[in-house]
Order: structure tokens, then C-alpha cells, then sequence
């Protein structure tokens, strides 16, 4: 019998807001621990939740890319567990009142496109970080990540293999980036994934058991897991065995997953309206001010630059992995007005010298107004590729010089002058009898020779079609 | 020398330097070391000398003033610990807003007041430093949650304390203790840095021997708080500036259905004394029904656990408060510590609190008890539509009981609230004041119900029938 995989993906996405989601208490990464914490964050008595808007921004904001509906009447629900980096005792989470629902999103493998719904996204708080010390048997607690705002995104099952996974979960790390609403750094945390699998004959309409797997901390991994897991659950169905329903681990030493012990089972976390909590209630007004800073999002920018800008699917495709870089495309092109120039400079000249300098994109140090201008020279035929490149060495390592001074400093204008050239084409002819009179013989190969040696003479400065241009004339004179 | 000085009396001798504010400090503080027996105090604050050093009274209404704060509100470097011992050596590191109020309106914090542990009980024999005793009578309970400061006040040892009311936890001592207390509208106050109980039920409220200072107090602790999402942005009342004013042709209505048979005949004709008095000063009584009644005590007691059981997850022994020692792992810490951390009658609220929220119960329980209190509340809603402007009744139905009395019948305790806790549902203001004594010259308490952000009528004809007798200037014997 022949099975197909059935995947479902919880991703939660930690949201870059300044304070957390019901606290003024910060929440920056890597701080010391336990120094962001205030009276809610440690769980005092007495100590109260408010709701940090830009976390419903943010949620509406990801709920319109994804294509959601945005639900008017939000309540916060808590979810209770004990356990000591939960230091009320509860999560405020939502239950079944989510902010969005019904959303779609569209991965591309090769070609095809698929879509895979959404099923809701809710908002809720991060817990803390317990750490285990074997070596004392003591475990330590750091709220600093309590209360950091979440949005947990939950996909229809409607993945079938671990590519599709891995895709999906690149799109929404580059939707959640574009939107300027999370790092989605995988290693850092601030984005985080746990896959639901099931196996089912294929043909069948009804969902086989399903295995919820958790700890799938980056992107190689979670393609890693799901493919373990689905090799392990074909194995027990080959063998005829059934698979458990179960929470199990993804071991990233060893690419395998295995059971959780202890706890979880029947889990009641007894979720009710969180009374210190008021509705929020999301007016049509406040869905509309949002949509309008909704920048175009990436799959709708890579179509323009295909049919606009007539670039290459691939190039499309990479200038809107990231939107700063298609911001950046957009800014350049605003200037020297050469679409397919501005990608070629900025995917390799622009990348190739970052990557090699180990300079991240976000401290690029040619802003796009001073690339634009290069482009623009070169476009204006004022200097050549190779001069631009010369120029661009430069200015990578001294971003406060100006182009014009380079120029300058360089001598790098391209004669185009055609006398100039004249003069320069006669006396090569006049050094170089020998290969003249060859030449004027018949031998034809020599017309690259003269050309080369003119622009040596004009020390690379000479443009090069004009140049063959004048020798074809001064021959004919000659002849 | 300071005993029945109302606030502005107080105010007006430091001003004219008749008396130091330490003087009035050391009073009562003194008051409270001699009477100690009551058991009314949990904590004295250390005071600053600075504080009392002055006649500074400028525009701060309470300069000087005396406060106690019931132990589950917290003030800043002092012990807030709800009289639980899972929170034994709990020091507050912030104040609770209505603390800052009183602060910055210049009251002295002078201590706080023992309660039923987290606010659950109506007896004040719930605390972990053991029972409150009532002053006019010391076999008898104080009533409770707040039986510390309402005993406190009615003893003289205090001229203000700060109570929770919950479920009647301010009303019904104030009326078991023959002082004034006032339950505002739920969001009036601040909730910001109380111990939570049932955070939806929950309201800060004052206790005061006479109406004009319960008002004053009250209009300073108001107001919306952005820390609190439940706090409402209404403006700041000046309930003071009611008082005086007359309640001509003002409809009082009284519902029917808290007349019943429990009630103590000595109540039933104090209250119907009560009532011709206020229809004497120009109101009109009008009967009213209130359906719903009956249903109020078992909706509370599932919303209210469900709330608590859910608030008190946090008491765990983890970061503050109580541990267990010598516990095997974390399971058999939260266990260990939980159980000798708190009281019976918590852990009775926690267990019917994590029942009713449990999967396959949810529905049958705190679902219909939502819906049951949608219709308490339309009761109210719809009465003060269409019949009255205010409600008067009884607080309680009996006068202050026998110590260890109810202490093994929950149910009969519960039912002390009746009349306390459908207002609590709807979110309604109340107030408690004295009325009368019965024959055993405990006092009784009349009880006036409000629309919505309406305490001034509250206020305006409490202060009116306040003046028709003098059972607030009464002292308990022994205590003069």
C-alpha cells in the first residue's frame, strides 16, 4: 500500500515589539538574565496585564498578508499549566476566539505553486527560559523572555512532504521579515515550528494518527525531523503496527525523534476569558489604517519585476527573499532607470563584496542614491563597466567619497572623442608597421591586436566601440 | 481626644496647630497596641517622622490622616500577605495605586488589617494570624474578608481602612461592626497591586464611621488607571459635593425577594424603620422584584473559584513567599508547598474552582453561571430603567454571629452574603451603614444599592439618613 504524508505546522513567531505583550518591561535578546522583568513579568500579587497595541498591529498586519479574516470581537484567554518559567501559573493566549482565521499562502517548488491554508493566528505570551544544571542539580529560571509577544500561526494540513515544510516555513519567515514584524531568526528563537504528521493510504480521505513533534529549532532540521518521522511512522504501518498520538522530540545530534516522557497526556489547561482583560474590539477603521502601511508583499514584488521590469524569475526571486533588498532594487532603479543593470550590480558586484567583507545587508555601506549614480554613468556611457568597478572597490571601502573625485583622482573618463581616438589609433599604426602592413595583407585577425593596443595606449580609457569604429575608418583611408 | 473627629476636623486642628499629626498618629497607635486582643492588625507600618513632623496640610485632603490597608493591598517595602501563609515573608516592592493615592493625598499608612485569607470568608476566622474579634461584642465575628479593618474602625483604632469586596467583603463587616463601608462600581477603582481574588468580582472599597469621611476617602482613591485594562476612564467623582443635598421625590426601591424568611426579624423591622425615615426626608418607596436573587449565591460561588483558582496558580514556591523544604522534585515542591501554604477554606475555592473550568464541566458550569449572572444583572438593569433610582435592604441577614458559629457549615456561611453578592455580579456600587442594634445591641446594616458610576445617590441619601440618628457615633463598650 502506498501512503501519503499529512503535515500540519505551529509556528510561532516572536514579534519585535520594544516592551512585551501585556508589560512595559523590555525585550531585547541576549540580555542578562532575569533584567527584564517588572511586577508581571515575575508574576507578583497584585501585578495586571495591559495589552501593548502594537502587538494587535502587528497580528492584524500578518492576518491581511496571509489573507485572513481579522475577527472583530477579541478576547485573551489564559491556559494554565504549572511550571516554574510560567510564573503566573497561566499563558494569556487566545483559545477559540483567535484575532485571524481562514488565510491562505502560496509555496513555489520548481515552478509549481501550491497553496496552503491557514488556519488561525492568535496572539499570546512567550514563557521564560529554564535552564538545567546536571552538574549542581539545581535548575535555573530567566524570565526575560516571559511575556515577549507571540503570534503562533497554524497551518492547515495540507503539507505532504518535508520540502513543502521547509518552503512554507521560508515564506513565512520571509512574509513575517517583509512586514517588519519579527527577525524570524530560527536560532535566536524568534521563530519556532512544531509539525504535526500523519500517515494515511493515498486515496483515503480520513486523517491517519498524528504525532505532534516539538523542538525543531532551524530550518534544516525541520525538513530533518519531518523526514524522520515520516520514514518512522511508514515503518510501524508497513509492519502493520499503529501509530500512537503522542508529543515527541526532535534530537538535533542524532536527526531523530523521540517520545516525550513524563508529563503532557491528557493536559487539561482549563482556558477561560481572561478577567483582567477586556474585550479588544478590532473596528473596520483600525483593519483599514493598518492595510494601508501593508507594503506589496514579496510574491506580488517578484511578479512585478518579472513583468515590469522584465528580470529573470530568478532574479525576481532574489531581490524579495528580503524586502530591504527590494526596497534597495527600487531606490537604485529610481535613479539610473536601467532595471537589469541595477539587479546585476546589486545581486553580484553589491552581495559578492558584502558577503567577502562580511558586511550584513542592513550596514551596506553604498547607499542605492550613490550606486543609482554609477549605474546612471555607466548607462551615460561617461565611464565603462570595468571603470564602475574600479570605482566601486573604492567607494566600498570609503563610502564618504564622492564618484566625481574618484573619477578624478583616477583619470578614469572614457574618451569618446573621436579625433582624440584618431590620433591615438595612427600611432599605434605608426609603432606597429610590421602587423599594419600584415594587416592590409589580409590578415584580419590583427583588428583585435590594434584595438587592445589602442585601448592600452589609453590606458582603458578609451571606449572600446568607438575604437573599433576609427580603426575600420583609418583602414580604409590607408587602403 | 481624636475619637469621632471627622477627617475635615482632623484637618482643620493641624491646621490650627490644636494638634500635631503625630499627635494623632501616636493616638491611634496606641489605641491599636492597648486593643491588640481584636487581632484587627497584621502589620504596623514603620512611619516616617518626617511625615508627621509638619502641619503641611495644603491641598492634600488627607494630610495626616490615619490609613490602614487590609493585608491585601500592597504598599511599597511593607508585608502584603493576604493573611495566607504561602506568602510569609512577602515584601511588597511597589505600591498598589489606590496605596499611591492615599500617599500622594497625604494619609500616614499606619498598618494593615487582618482578613480571611486571599478574602475568602465572611468571618475573618480564615486568617492565617487567626480570628478577628467583633468589638461591640468579643464572642462574635466581625464578619469578613475585611473583618480587620472594619473592627479596627468600629474600635476606634483607625479612622479609615481600605477593604476588597468581593462578594460583600467590605459591606457585610461594615454592617456586622456598625460602621460605613462602600463597595464603588466595578472599574471605579484601581485593582493595580491587590491581591487578586476574582479579578471580575473584585473592588477596592472604603470603611469610615461616618458617610462625609467614607466620601472623601472614596473620591481620592477613584479613577481610571492605565495599569489596570479594567479600570474605566469616567471622570474622577466629587461624591463629597453630594452630600447635604436633598432626595426629594427620589424612587427607592425595595426588592422583595430580600425579605425572606432567614431574615432576623429584629433586621426586618430596623430596615422597615429605616425605610419610613428616608420617606420621611422626601423619597418614595417603591416594591420592586428582583427574580434573580436566589440564583446569585451559587453563580458566585462558581465564577468566583474559578477566578481564584486561576489567580492563585502563581502562589507556587518559586520565586517568592513560601517553600517547602526538603521536597523531592518540582511536583512534590508545588505539592508540599501548596498544601501547608494554604488554608482550608482556599484550597476548598481552588478545588471548585479547577472542577468547574475542567474539560467536560466548562459548559455545565461557568458557562451557565455567566449566563445566570447576565440575568442578575438585568434585574438590576431593568428595575433601575424603569421603577427607582436607588435600592435599600438589608446587608446581611443576620446580625454578627458566634465565633466558630459557621466555621463547619460553609454553606450557612455563604448565605451570610446573599444580599451582598448580586451586586457584585452586576458590578453595581453598595454601601453599608448602621441602622439600629438588635436586642443583643449588635449593630445592624442598612445597605443601598446604585445604578452604574451612580455612588453620589448613594452617598447623598446615606448622608441624609445618617443625620436622623447618632448609631455611627456609638462606641463599643470597653473602647471608649
Amino acid at each position: 500500500m502506498d501512503y501519503e504524508a499529512v503535515i500540519g505546522l505551529e509556528t510561532h513567531v516572536q514579534l519585535n515589539t520594544l516592551s512585551k505583550i501585556f508589560c512595559s518591561a523590555g525585550t531585547t535578546f541576549g540580555e542578562d538574565p532575569n533584567n527584564l522583568i517588572d511586577p508581571l513579568t515575575f508574576g507578583l500579587p497584585g501585578a495586571l496585564p495591559v495589552v501593548n497595541k502594537r502587538v494587535i498591529d502587528s497580528a492584524i498586519l500578518l492576518g491581511l498578508g496571509l489573507n485572513c479574516q481579522i475577527r472583530k470581537f477579541n478576547r485573551f484567554a489564559r491556559k494554565h499549566y504549572f511550571y516554574p518559567d510560567l510564573p503566573k501559573g497561566y499563558q494569556i493566549s487566545q483559545s477559540d476566539e483567535p484575532i485571524c482565521e481562514h488565510g491562505r499562502v502560496t509555496i513555489e517548488d520548481n515552478g509549481t505553486s501550491r497553496t496552503i491554508g491557514i488556519t488561525r493566528i492568535h496572539m499570546e505570551e512567550d514563557a521564560g527560559k529554564s535552564i538545567h544544571d546536571a552538574r549542581t542539580n539545581s535548575s535555573l529560571v530567566d524570565l526575560n523572555r516571559a511575556g515577549v509577544p507571540l503570534l503562533e500561526i497554524v497551518s492547515q494540513p495540507d503539507i505532504r512532504n518535508a520540502v513543502e515544510a521547509g518552503l512554507y516555513l521560508k515564506v513565512i519567515r520571509q512574509i513575517v521579515r517583509w512586514l517588519g514584524i519579527s527577525d524570524g531568526n530560527m536560532e535566536e528563537g524568534s521563530l519556532r515550528c512544531d509539525a504535526n504528521i500523519s500517515l494515511r493510504p493515498v486515496g483515503q480521505l480520513k486523517f491517519g494518527t498524528r504525532a505532534e513533534i516539538k523542538n525543531i529549532n532551524s530550518f534544516k532540521y525541520v525538513e530533518k525531523a519531518i523526514e524522520y518521522e515520516i520514514a518512522r511512522q511508514l515503518k510501524i504501518l508497513k509492519e502493520g503496527g499503529t501509530v500512537i498520538q503522542e508529543t515527541r522530540l526532535f534530537n538535533s545530534e542524532t536527526e531523530t525523534t523521540h517520545e516525550m516522557r513524563g508529563k503532557e497526556g491528557a493536559a487539561d489547561y482549563r482556558y477561560f476569558a481572561d478577567p483582567d482583560l477586556p474585550p479588544v474590539v478590532i473596528e473596520e477603521s483600525w483593519i483599514q489604517k493598518i492595510r494601508q502601511t501593508m507594503p506589496v508583499l514579496p510574491s506580488e514584488k517578484k511578479l512585478e519585476l518579472i513583468n515590469t521590469h522584465k528580470l529573470t524569475e530568478y532574479d525576481a526571486e532574489v531581490l524579495t527573499t528580503e524586502r530591504e533588498f527590494s526596497d534597495y532594487f527600487d531606490a537604485v532603479f529610481k535613479v539610473c532607470k536601467d532595471a537589469k543593470l541595477s539587479c546585476n550590480w546589486i545581486t553580484s558586484e553589491l552581495f559578492g563584496a558584502l558577503k567577502k567583507l562580511h558586511i550584513d545587508f542592513s550596514n551596506n555601506p553604498i547607499s542605492s542614491e550613490v550606486l543609482g549614480e554609477l549605474i546612471k554613468l555607466i548607462k551615460e556611457e561617461v565611464i565603462s563597466g570595468k571603470m564602475a568597478k574600479t570605482i566601486f572597490e573604492i567607494l566600498i571601502e570609503n563610502p564618504s567619497k564622492k564618484i566625481q573625485e574618484i573619477i578624478k583622482e583616477k583619470g578614469l573618463k572614457l574618451i569618446s572623442d573621436p579625433e582624440e581616438i584618431r590620433v591615438l589609433v595612427n600611432e599605434v599604426f605608426k609603432n606597429n608597421a610590421d602587423n599594419l602592413k600584415k594587416f592590409l595583407d589580409g590578415n584580419n585577425k590583427l583588428h583585435g591586436f590594434f584595438v587592445g593596443q589602442v585601448l592600452k595606449l589609453s590606458a582603458g580609457n578609451a571606449k572600446p566601440e568607438l575604437v573599433n569604429q576609427i580603426i575600420t575608418e583609418e583602414l580604409k583611408k590607408i587602403k | 481626644m481624636f475619637i469621632n473627629k471627622s477627617i475635615k476636623e482632623l484637618r482643620k486642628g493641624i491646621k490650627q496647630k490644636d494638634f500635631s499629626k503625630k499627635e494623632i498618629a501616636d493616638f491611634y497607635l496606641s489605641r491599636i497596641k492597648k486593643f491588640n486582643n481584636l487581632n484587627a492588625f497584621s502589620h504596623i507600618h514603620p512611619i516616617n517622622e518626617k511625615d508627621l513632623n509638619n502641619s503641611d496640610i495644603s491641598s492634600d485632603t488627607l494630610s495626616g490622616i490615619p490609613v490602614a490597608l487590609k493585608d491585601n493591598i500592597l504598599s511599597r517595602n511593607n508585608p502584603a500577605t493576604a493573611c495566607s501563609k504561602i506568602l510569609d515573608g512577602f515584601i511588597a516592592p511597589y505600591d498598589a495605586t489606590v496605596t499611591s493615592k492615599l500617599k500622594s493625598s497625604g494619609a500616614i499608612l499606619i498598618g494593615n488589617n487582618n482578613m480571611d485569607e486571599f478574602a475568602m470568608g465572611s468571618s475573618s476566622e480564615n486568617s492565617s494570624l487567626g480570628n478577628v474579634l467583633n468589638p461591640w461584642d468579643l464572642n462574635k465575628v466581625p464578619g469578613g474578608s475585611s473583618g480587620g479593618g472594619a473592627a479596627a474602625v468600629a474600635a476606634r483604632l483607625i479612622p479609615v481602612a481600605l477593604g476588597t469586596d468581593t462578594g460583600g467583603s467590605v459591606r457585610q463587616p461594615a454592617s456586622f461592626c456598625g460602621i460605613v463601608g462602600l463597595k464603588p462600581t466595578y472599574g471605579r477603582n484601581s485593582r493595580y497591586g491587590v491581591i487578586a481574588y476574582a479579578s471580575s468580582l473584585d473592588q477596592v472599597g472604603v470603611m469610615t464611621n461616618s458617610v462625609e469621611d467614607c466620601a472623601l476617602v472614596s473620591e481620592i482613591i477613584a479613577g481610571f488607571d492605565p495599569l489596570d485594562s479594567t479600570s474605566v476612564d469616567v471622570p474622577i467623582p466629587n461624591f463629597s459635593s453630594t452630600l447635604g443635598k436633598d432626595i426629594k421625590g427620589l424612587r427607592i426601591g425595595i426588592p422583595k425577594e430580600y425579605f425572606i424568611k432567614e431574615l432576623n426579624t429584629e433586621i426586618d423591622t430596623s430596615i422597615r424603620t429605616a425605610l419610613s425615615e428616608l420617606e420621611k426626608l422626601g423619597a418614595t418607596l417603591v416594591e420592586i422584584s428582583l427574580p434573580h436573587t436566589e440564583y446569585a449565591v451559587a453563580t458566585y460561588y462558581i465564577i468566583a473559584p474559578a477566578e481564584a483558582a486561576s489567580n492563585l496558580s502563581r502562589y507556587d514556591g518559586i520565586r517568592y513567599g513560601k517553600r517547602s523544604k526538603d521536597t523531592e522534585d518540582l511536583f512534590d515542591l508545588y505539592c508540599k508547598t501548596r498544601t501547608e501554604g494554604f488554608g482550608t477554606e482556599v484550597k476548598r475555592r481552588i478545588l471548585i474552582g479547577t472542577y468547574v473550568l475542567s474539560e467536560g464541566y466548562f459548559d455545565a458550569y461557568y458557562i451557565k453561571a455567566q449566563k445566570v449572572r447576565t440575568l442578575v444583572a438585568n434585574d438590576f438593569k431593568e428595575v433601575f430603567e424603569n421603577q427607582c433610582d436607588i435600592i435599600a435592604c438589608p446587608t446581611a441577614p443576620t446580625t454578627a454571629f458566634n465565633l466558630g458559629e459557621k466555621c463547619n457549615d460553609p454553606i450557612s456561611m455563604y448565605l451570610n452574603d446573599i444580599f451582598t453578592i448580586p451586586t457584585n455580579l452586576a458590578g453595581l456600587p453598595a454601601m453599608s451603614i448602621p441602622c439600629g442594634f438588635d436586642s443583643n445591641n449588635m449593630p445592624i446594616g442598612l445597605q443601598l444599592i446604585g445604578k452604574a458610576w451612580d455612588e453620589e445617590t448613594i452617598f447623598k441619601t446615606a448622608y441624609l439618613y445618617e443625620q436622623t440618628h447618632d448609631w455611627h457615633k456609638r462606641i463599643p463598650k470597653g473602647f471608649e
